[in-house]
């Protein structure tokens, strides 16, 4: 049973990470993303103040390339096996859920767009439209059990109407205890990021 | 800042032993106090410190990002947590693991802790603590509350203390100890935990256990206290009696020292005691202002070992009895008995393992460098080699559910920055190493070739000076690729690298040993390491190497080739690498490499180091300023400095100690003479008139400055000058050498910042 303390406080999401999963090419040489993210520091090309960048690629299945910043971190994420833009939230954020929801999707989705449309990758890396997880990280807010995912899904199933436009698409959760929760999304259809940014704005 | 840090609090209430508890909300309290501006600085950084968060690269504010030197405009501010360390910057929070023993529950915190708080990994380090990355200091109190509801605390692991308490980490099951030392260091490491006689020490203290003297597993030497399982028949009674040996004042750092006898057998009720009167007599005359002679090493030096053993002896005479230096050892003998969760079975024939395994290659070669059999008969301890030290959320929490299933959760991290499962059962072997692939764990290697050490350097330390986590993770691709198809011989020599001069990555004790330095080249700071070969890891660490060379990083992996290479083809039958590097000698050694000790005409790539495109910088020099070779009289000066040490060491080689130590020390005084002729170039060869010279022009003036070590390093000449006159013998000779390499390197760091313009 959930304790008082969780009662209180799992209907204010923090620490939000969202996960754009991406399709890419066999050839694809990720050590091209170590300069681009310097570069980003260069210019502090993201809302974030950057900081850093930690290469991780030598782990199984781990956290890939950091771009850490002060508010949130980004990375190429290989955790599962799955590569992916992420997008992780440190920082707290004013406003109601469904807007935090919205900034981490925001900047998850043009960080994204920025690598795609960057030459040093050879535009070999994009996302796969159709694919993402939204993570809460943080266990006190959102234990991942049944009574969060029932807590907290209408919130989220109304975030994922907006950011598909109405359009269909299944959701399911991660249901081991012991991990983050961890919603995955997937839309029946591909989306360009385009699109789910311009849903994002009505 | 988490959202759910004024939660934990709560939330855990009851569930952390009363003392961490305390502990915590004492810190949490300084906290407020520290934004507040009522507590100073310099004292919360201690504060902080003694908790085990520590400072992290870059926290000064400031960070070069290959163009310029960017300010980082934290939103708090100005506001700090330690001299020129600011508040909103990350730090890194290093865990205590006592002997290295965990159990799966723990594991799982970690993995929370290191998803929530850090980036999602989790580093093993070189002295069987964790080590969290990019913590806010906000979020401390939180990460350390859930600690202590694991009952694992941070108590005390930085700052000027007792550190984390290692131990062999097959302890109870290795073949050939003389016994289990595992509950006295458990019991060693409670009895010092915030004990009244070890809050005064003008530095840290780390000591150490193995059991035994051969294996290098405990790395007793290189320790301040150093406790080694021994037994003796007894005079009185004909008796087998238990003990240990005990050793103090070893160490790495800048110039690493062998530790000492103290005491051929110190019966296991002593040991406490006298840990106890060692820390009082370390805390009463150890150095206090100049952190650089401090360690306990230095104190054992200059006092001699004859008398810090008196006054030892003197102090254990009048220590007021506690009952719990016999009480913890017996608690500790009950509380950690191990044992198996499975019973004793047999390992698979080659044919089950190559039916049911398909890449048999892989599991054999795992079989070979992971498994290691235990005394226990049937049961074998299982190596899990982690890339660099470094391991996931995911992974933790997969190795928590394999301790449990085929263990009592038996599980311990190593100082070659690995885990160790203990109590597996021979016939669960193959399945084990199944779980361990699948959850990316199952590499072979451990504690091979391929099996590479390193501090965490540039990436995230702010002493750091070259990139040690790179070079590691390019020779660690570079050796798989080959290492298993390379003589048995070179399969097993260790590669060791450190960032700087510190020594964390343990390079002293490596066949082949890397630690950061830079060079000036063509008006460009180089990333260099310096090449020290032939340090002995097994006997606790039983010899450290000597310095060869600087060789830019880009040029590291050629050496390893070329040594390596000329080992397999040059070594005699059976002979060590240790001894094969010290039949080639330095000045072959340095010929064979001397070709690798330029970067090539033209080649840009040798002004970045290894994982980092940044132009490597110490400050933030102009690409284009220099665009030919510029060689300075300084450049001359230091090249001689050089070439007098590599005299001085060929000097040492053949057994002329004396003119050795006046070599190195003259080495020391070209340097020094190199950098005062930039300003007064009338100086003469009087050694008198260059120290005074470099004292006001460099010291008093602080030019000659180290940023994170000070004085260190000048202090290094100005000792040899004062000492000049006495004789030198082997051992004054090779510290000196050692010295003077510092110092040397030093020169040119100086040398380095002194042309380079600082932009904001």
């Amino acid at each position: 049973m959930p304790s008082g303390i969780e009662e209180r406080v799992s209907l204010e999401l923090q620490h939000i990470s969202v996960k754009l999963v991406l399709s890419y090419a066999e050839d694809l040489d990720l050590d091209q993303v170590i300069p681009i993210f310097h570069s980003w520091i260069q210019g502090q090309l993201t809302e974030e103040l950057l900081l850093d960048v930690a290469d991780y690629r030598h782990v199984y299945r781990g956290p890939g390339i950091v771009l850490i910043g002060h508010e949130a971190d980004y990375s190429l994420d290989n955790t599962d096996n799955r590569l992916g833009l992420r997008y992780n939230r440190k920082a707290l954020l004013e406003g109601s859920n469904e807007e935090r929801l919205a900034q981490a999707a925001r900047a998850a989705l043009s960080t994204c767009q920025q690598l795609q449309e960057d030459t040093r990758l050879d535009r070999k890396l994009h996302f796969n439209g159709q694919e993402i997880e939204i993570l809460i990280n943080d266990r006190l807010l959102a234990p991942n059990r049944e009574e969060t995912r029932e807590a907290l899904r209408p919130e989220l199933q109304g975030f994922c109407n907006k950011l598909f436009g109405g359009n269909e698409y299944s959701l399911s959760y991660g249901t081991d205890p012991r991990k983050l929760f961890t919603m995955f999304v997937n839309a029946t259809r591909s989306f360009a990021l385009e699109e789910l940014l311009e849903n994002l704005l009505h | 800042m988490k959202a759910s840090n004024t939660l934990w609090k709560e939330k855990l209430a009851g569930q952390m032993p009363d003392t961490l508890s305390r502990e915590i909300d004492a810190f949490e309290t300084d906290i407020a106090l520290r934004k507040q501006g009522k507590l100073d600085e310099r004292l919360f950084a201690e504060t902080r410190l003694r908790r085990g968060a520590y400072g992290q690269r870059y926290d000064n504010g400031q960070r070069s990002d290959g163009q310029k030197v960017q300010q980082l405009n934290f939103p708090s501010g100005t506001l700090t947590k330690g001299p020129n360390t600011m508040w909103d910057a990350p730090g890194m929070q290093r865990i205590k693991i006592p002997a290295g023993g965990l159990n799966a529950a723990q594991l799982e915190t970690m993995a929370e802790l290191a998803e929530e708080y850090s980036d999602g990994i989790a580093h093993v380090t070189t002295r069987q603590d964790f080590q969290l990355h990019y913590i806010q200091i906000d979020d401390t109190p939180s990460l350390m509350r859930r600690l202590a509801a694991a009952s694992i605390t941070t108590r005390e692991a930085c700052g000027n203390s007792v550190r984390n308490v290692t131990a062999c980490p097959y302890a109870g099951v290795c073949q050939d100890e003389t016994f289990d030392v595992t509950p006295y260091a458990r019991a060693l490491s409670k009895f010092l935990l915030g004990h009244p006689d070890c809050q005064n020490f003008g530095r840290k203290f780390k000591p150490a256990f193995s059991g035994c003297a051969q294996h290098a597993c405990g790395l007793t030497s290189l320790h301040d206290l150093g406790l080694i399982a021994t037994k003796r028949v007894s005079a009185e009674t004909g008796r087998e009696e238990f003990g240990f040996e005990m050793y103090v004042g070893g160490g790495l750092g800048a110039v690493p020292y062998q530790a000492k006898l103290f005491d051929a057998f110190v019966p296991p009720e002593e040991l406490l005691p006298l840990a106890q009167a060692i820390a009082r007599v370390f805390a009463r005359n150890g150095e206090k202002k100049n952190r650089n002679r401090a360690r306990i090493k230095f104190l054992i030096q200059d006092l001699g070992i004859e008398k810090f053993r008196e006054l030892v002896r003197e102090e254990r005479k009048i220590l007021p009895f506690d009952p719990r230096w016999t009480d913890y050892i017996k608690e500790a003998l009950a509380e950690f008995e191990e044992a198996p969760l499975k019973p004793a079975g047999a390992l698979p024939s080659l044919v089950a393992i190559e039916e049911l395994n398909g890449n048999s290659g892989n599991f054999k070669k795992w079989l070979k460098f992971n498994t290691r059999p235990q005394k226990q008969p049937g049961y074998v301890t299982v190596v899990v080699a982690l890339p660099l030290g470094d391991i996931t959320a995911n992974q933790l929490r997969s190795l928590a559910d394999i301790v449990r299933r085929f263990t009592k959760e038996t599980v311990r991290t190593t100082v070659e920055q690995n885990f160790a499962i203990r109590w597996v059962s021979k016939s669960d072997v193959r399945e084990l190493y199944s779980a361990l692939r699948a959850a990316g764990l199952g590499e072979p290697g451990a504690g091979a070739l391929v099996d590479i050490t390193s501090c965490p350097g540039t990436d995230t330390c702010k002493l750091g000076i070259s990139s040690s986590r790179g070079l590691a993770a390019e020779l660690r691709k570079r050796v798989t690729e080959k290492s298993f198809q390379q003589d048995e011989a070179v399969q097993n020599l260790h590669i060791k690298i450190s960032g700087c001069f510190n020594s964390c990555g343990q390079h002293h004790a490596a066949d082949l040993g890397f630690y950061g330095v830079s060079r000036k080249i063509a008006g460009y700071a180089v990333p260099h390491f310096q090449v020290v070969l032939g340090g002995e890891w097994a006997h606790n660490a039983g010899s450290y190497g000597l310095p060869v060379v600087a060789i830019p990083s880009k040029n590291i992996p050629q050496v390893v080739t070329r040594l390596t290479d000329r080992y397999v083809a040059g070594r005699n039958t059976g002979e060590s690498f240790k001894d094969f590097i010290k039949r080639l000698g330095k000045a072959e050694l340095k010929k064979m490499l001397e070709d690798l000790t330029r970067p090539p005409d033209g080649d840009r790539s040798f002004f970045s180091d290894w994982g980092d495109p940044r132009e490597y910088t110490l400050g933030d020099m102009g690409v284009g300023e220099c665009a030919g070779e510029v060689v300075s009289s300084v450049d001359f000066g230091l090249a001689a400095a050089e070439r007098e040490l590599f005299e001085a060491q060929l000097a040492f080689e053949s057994g002329q100690a004396k003119q050795a130590g006046k070599k190195a020390y003259q080495a020391m005084l070209n340097a020094a003479k190199a950098l005062v002729e930039i300003e007064y170039s009338d100086i003469t060869n009087d050694p008198n008139q260059i120290v005074a010279e470099f004292r006001s022009r460099y010291y008093d003036t602080q030019k000659f400055f180290d940023p994170f070590a000070g004085g260190k390093f000048a202090n290094y000449l100005f000792d040899a000058h004062r000492k000049a006159d006495q004789a030198y013998t082997e051992e004054s000779s090779r510290y000196l050498m050692d010295e003077a390499q510092l110092f040397i390197d030093a020169a040119h760091s100086c040398n380095n910042r002194m042309g380079t313009l600082v932009s904001v």
